[in-house]
C-alpha cells in the first residue's frame, strides 16, 4: 500500500513540469479570460472595475462591429469549409490516379502551405487590387471578356467577400490535399482489385469503397477546417490591412484583437467576452460534427 | 470448366531503372487444368505463382501466350466478364459493410436484365452463406469475425455469382496452425459440393499435398511438374521438386554410380545397373531408411527423437549435403540412443537419383 503511494507520488513528480507549464500558460489564462469577461466597467489604466455581471456579453452582442465580424466569420466558414474540402477531395482523387509527374504535381499543390500568408496576400493584391496604374490582373481578364472592372479590395461587400473566400480556400487546400492523398494511398489496393473483379462501376467504387475508407480523414478535415475558419484573422489582414472594421471585413478573432490592442484598444473585458462567445460557437459546432461522424461510423 | 494455359509468359520491367533487363515472372507456361478439380499452385515465394493466378483472373495481362476457359479464349476478356471468383490473401472484405452486404456486393453491381430483386439477392446470399456456414453472422462486421470466418465470407462473396473458376491466393497463410487444418478441409468440402474448378496458390507444400487433386510445382517462373500429389511425391521430376515436397524434407547426398552400383561416400548402398558411371545427387526420403545391422549405409548416430507414433533418428554421413540426416523409423524399432554408429539398408523406391548437371531425375 505504502509502495503504491510512493509510486503514485513519483508519477505526479514526473508530470509536474508539464502540469506547471500547462497551468501557467493554459489554465491560468483561460480562468483569467473568464474572470475578465465578468468584470463590468473594467478600467485598464487604474485596473479597477465596478462589479461582476454579464454586461460585457450584452455590450459585445449589441456592438455592430461585432455583429459584422460574426456575420463575416460565419459566411467564410459556411462557404470555404465545404468548398475547400470538396475541391481538395477532387484534386486528391485525380492526383492519386495519375502516374507520371505525380510527385511534381503533389509538390506544386503543396507549395501554398509553406508560403508565408503575407507574401500570398501580396500576390492576391496584384491579382485583385485596383490602383491608379492598374486595375489588377483579374479586372483585366473581366474587361477582356467584356465586363466592367470591380474593385475587389475597396469595393462592394460581395466582391471583398469573394476575394476573402477565394483566398481562404486557396490557403487551406494544400494541407487537405496532403492529408487526403495520403489517406487514399493508404487504402489497400486489394479492395479495388476485388471491386474490379466484381465489375463494380467507377462511381460505385468511389461511393461504396473509397469514401467510407477515407471518411475518418474527411471528418478530421471538416472539424479542423471549421475550427480554423472560425479563427480566421491573419488572412484578412494580409488582404485588407489592419483596419478591418473600416473595410467591413473583420472577423471574431479580429474583433478580439482590436478590443485588446487596436485603435480602440484597452478593453480586455469585451475582448474576453467576445472570445468566450467564439469558444461557445466552435465548441457547439465541433460537438455536432463529432456526433454526426460517430453516427456515420455506426451506420 | 477446364482451364488451359498456352505458352503463358509474363515479363516485368526491372525494378532497377538503369538496367533494361526484364524480369520473367512466368516463363512459357503450358498446361491444362481439368474441369471440376482442386488445383494447388505450389512454389517458393517469388516463383511466379501469384502472377499466374492474376493472369488467370485477368487482373494482369500476359506478355504473351493465351488463356482458355473451356474452348473460349479469355486472354483479352476483362476480369468481370470472365466468370471468376477471387479470394485475396488478406480477404479484402469491405470493413464498413456487414457480412451480408459484403456477400451481395457483387450482385449489386449487376445492371440491366441481370439486375436482381432485393429478395433474390437475400435468398442467394443465405444459400451461399449456408454453404460456407456463416449464416449466423450475417449482420456482423468483418472486424467482429475470426480469421477463419472472414475467410469463409470472402469465399462466399467469390462464389455468389456462381463463377466458372474459383481462385484463391494463399488462402490459409493468414490463419493460425489449428484453423489452417480446419479451413483447408473446409475449402475441400466447399469445392466438392459446388464442383467449381478451383485453383489455389500456396508456398506450403503440406497444404497443397493435403487437399489438391493435382499440384503444379513452380520455380523461378518455370513449371517443374504437374501431377497427383502422391505421384509428384513418389516420382519427383527433378532435384528441386524432391527437395520442396515432404516434411521432414528429403535427405540429400552427393553420390556416384560406379560399375552398376550407387556409392554414397565409401558405402555401396544400392544396385543401379541401368545407369552408366557418373556423379549424381541422391535424395532419400526419411521413410526410406530401415535399421539393419548388416545394412550397407553406415552413419554416425547423433540423436533419437521420440514422437509417439514413430521415431526420428538424426545421424550424419560423409556424403550428405545438409547438416544432418533425418530418418523416420517405426517406434518399435527404436535404436539405442547411446550407440555411436547405426547402419541402414535403403528402400529403393524411396531413393531418387538426379543428374548432377541438369538435376533431372535418373531412373536406376
Amino acid at each position: 500500500m505504502k509502495k503504491l503511494k510512493l509510486k503514485q507520488l513519483k508519477g505526479w513528480l514526473y508530470l509536474l513540469p508539464a502540469l506547471l507549464f500547462l497551468g501557467f500558460f493554459m489554465v491560468y489564462p483561460l480562468a483569467d479570460v473568464l474572470v475578465y469577461s465578468a468584470e463590468e466597467g473594467y478600467n485598464f489604466a487604474s485596473q479597477s472595475f465596478f462589479g461582476y455581471g454579464l454586461y460585457n456579453f450584452k455590450y459585445v452582442l449589441r456592438d455592430p462591429f461585432f455583429l459584422q465580424a460574426l456575420k463575416n466569420t460565419f459566411i467564410i466558414v459556411i462557404i470555404t469549409v465545404p468548398i475547400s474540402t470538396g475541391l481538395a477531395l477532387l484534386i486528391s482523387l485525380k492526383l492519386h490516379s495519375i502516374k507520371p509527374l505525380k510527385e511534381a504535381f503533389q509538390t506544386i499543390y503543396f507549395l501554398p502551405y509553406v508560403t508565408n500568408t503575407l507574401a500570398v496576400g501580396l500576390v492576391f493584391m496584384i491579382l485583385f487590387k485596383k490602383t491608379a496604374y492598374s486595375d489588377g490582373l483579374i479586372n483585366l481578364l473581366i474587361k477582356a471578356f467584356g465586363g466592367s472592372a470591380v474593385d475587389f479590395i475597396d469595393g462592394p461587400y460581395w466582391a471583398k467577400l469573394f476575394v476573402m473566400c477565394f483566398y481562404t480556400i486557396w490557403v487551406v487546400m494544400p494541407f487537405k490535399i496532403l492529408i487526403l492523398t495520403s489517406a487514399l494511398a493508404g487504402v489497400n489496393e486489394d479492395y479495388y482489385k476485388a471491386a474490379r473483379i466484381d465489375g463494380t462501376r467507377k462511381f460505385r467504387i468511389f461511393y461504396k469503397i473509397t469514401l467510407p475508407m477515407i471518411s475518418p480523414m474527411i471528418f478530421y478535415l471538416i472539424i479542423t477546417g471549421f475550427i480554423g475558419a472560425f479563427k480566421a484573422y491573419s488572412d484578412e489582414v494580409a488582404i485588407f490591412g489592419t483596419n478591418l472594421n473600416a473595410a467591413g471585413m473583420n472577423t471574431i478573432v479580429g474583433y478580439v484583437y482590436d478590443m485588446l490592442y487596436g485603435n480602440s484598444g484597452g478593453y480586455p473585458s469585451y475582448a474576453s467576452a467576445a472570445s468566450l462567445i467564439l469558444f461557445a460557437i466552435v465548441f457547439t459546432i465541433t460537438v455536432i460534427n463529432l456526433l454526426i461522424s460517430k453516427g456515420n461510423a455506426r451506420a | 470448366m477446364k482451364v488451359v494455359l498456352k505458352n503463358l509468359t509474363k515479363k516485368f520491367p526491372s525494378r532497377d531503372k538503369k538496367s533494361k533487363a526484364e524480369v520473367t515472372a512466368v516463363d512459357n507456361f503450358d498446361f491444362e487444368i481439368p474441369s471440376g478439380m482442386l488445383i494447388g499452385l505450389l512454389g517458393p515465394s517469388g516463383c511466379g505463382k501469384s502472377t499466374t493466378l492474376n493472369m488467370i483472373s485477368g487482373l494482369e495481362a500476359p506478355t504473351s501466350g493465351r488463356i482458355f476457359f473451356g474452348d473460349e479464349d479469355v486472354t483479352d476478356v476483362a476480369p468481370e466478364n470472365r466468370g471468376i471468383g477471387l479470394v485475396f490473401q488478406n480477404y479484402a472484405l469491405y470493413p464498413h459493410l456487414t457480412v451480408h452486404d459484403n456477400i451481395i456486393f457483387p450482385l449489386q453491381n449487376l445492371r440491366g436484365k441481370d439486375k436482381l430483386s432485393k429478395e433474390e439477392m437475400d435468398k442467394r446470399a443465405l444459400e451461399v452463406a449456408k454453404l460456407v456456414q456463416i449464416e449466423d453472422y450475417m449482420e456482423r462486421k468483418p472486424s467482429e469475425l475470426s480469421g477463419g470466418q472472414q475467410q469463409r465470407v470472402a469465399i462466399a462473396r467469390a462464389l455468389i455469382k456462381t463463377p466458372l473458376v474459383l481462385l484463391l491466393d494463399e488462402p490459409l497463410s493468414n490463419l493460425d496452425a489449428r484453423l489452417r487444418l480446419q479451413t483447408r478441409e473446409e475449402i475441400k468440402r466447399i469445392q466438392q459440393k459446388t464442383g467449381v474448378t478451383t485453383i489455389f496458390v500456396t508456398h506450403d507444400q503440406e497444404e497443397a499435398m493435403s487437399i489438391s487433386d493435382l499440384i503444379v510445382v513452380m520455380k523461378d517462373g518455370k513449371l517443374q511438374q504437374i501431377g497427383k500429389p502422391q505421384s509428384v511425391y513418389d516420382e519427383p521430376a527433378n532435384f528441386f521438386v524432391a527437395k520442396f515436397l515432404g516434411t521432414p524434407a528429403i535427405n540429400t547426398f552427393e553420390g556416384e554410380v560406379k560399375d552398376g552400383f550407387l556409392y554414397i561416400g565409401k558405402d555401396k548402398v544400392l544396385k543401379a545397373d541401368r545407369l552408366s558411371d557418373r556423379k549424381v545427387f541422391v535424395g532419400i526420403r526419411p521413410e526410406g531408411f530401415v535399421i539393419d545391422e548388416k545394412g550397407p549405409f553406415k552413419c554416425e548416430l547423433k540423436a533419437v527423437e521420440v514422437m509417439g507414433r514413430d521415431t526420428s533418428v538424426v545421424s550424419t554421413h560423409e556424403g550428405m549435403l545438409s547438416s544432418s540426416i533425418r530418418s523416420i523409423i517405426a517406434s518399435e524399432d527404436r535404436p539405442d540412443a547411446n550407440l555411436k554408429e547405426i547402419s541402414f539398408s535403403l528402400k529403393p523406391s524411396k531413393v531418387h537419383l538426379f543428374d548432377k548437371e541438369t538435376e533431372e531425375r535418373l531412373l536406376f
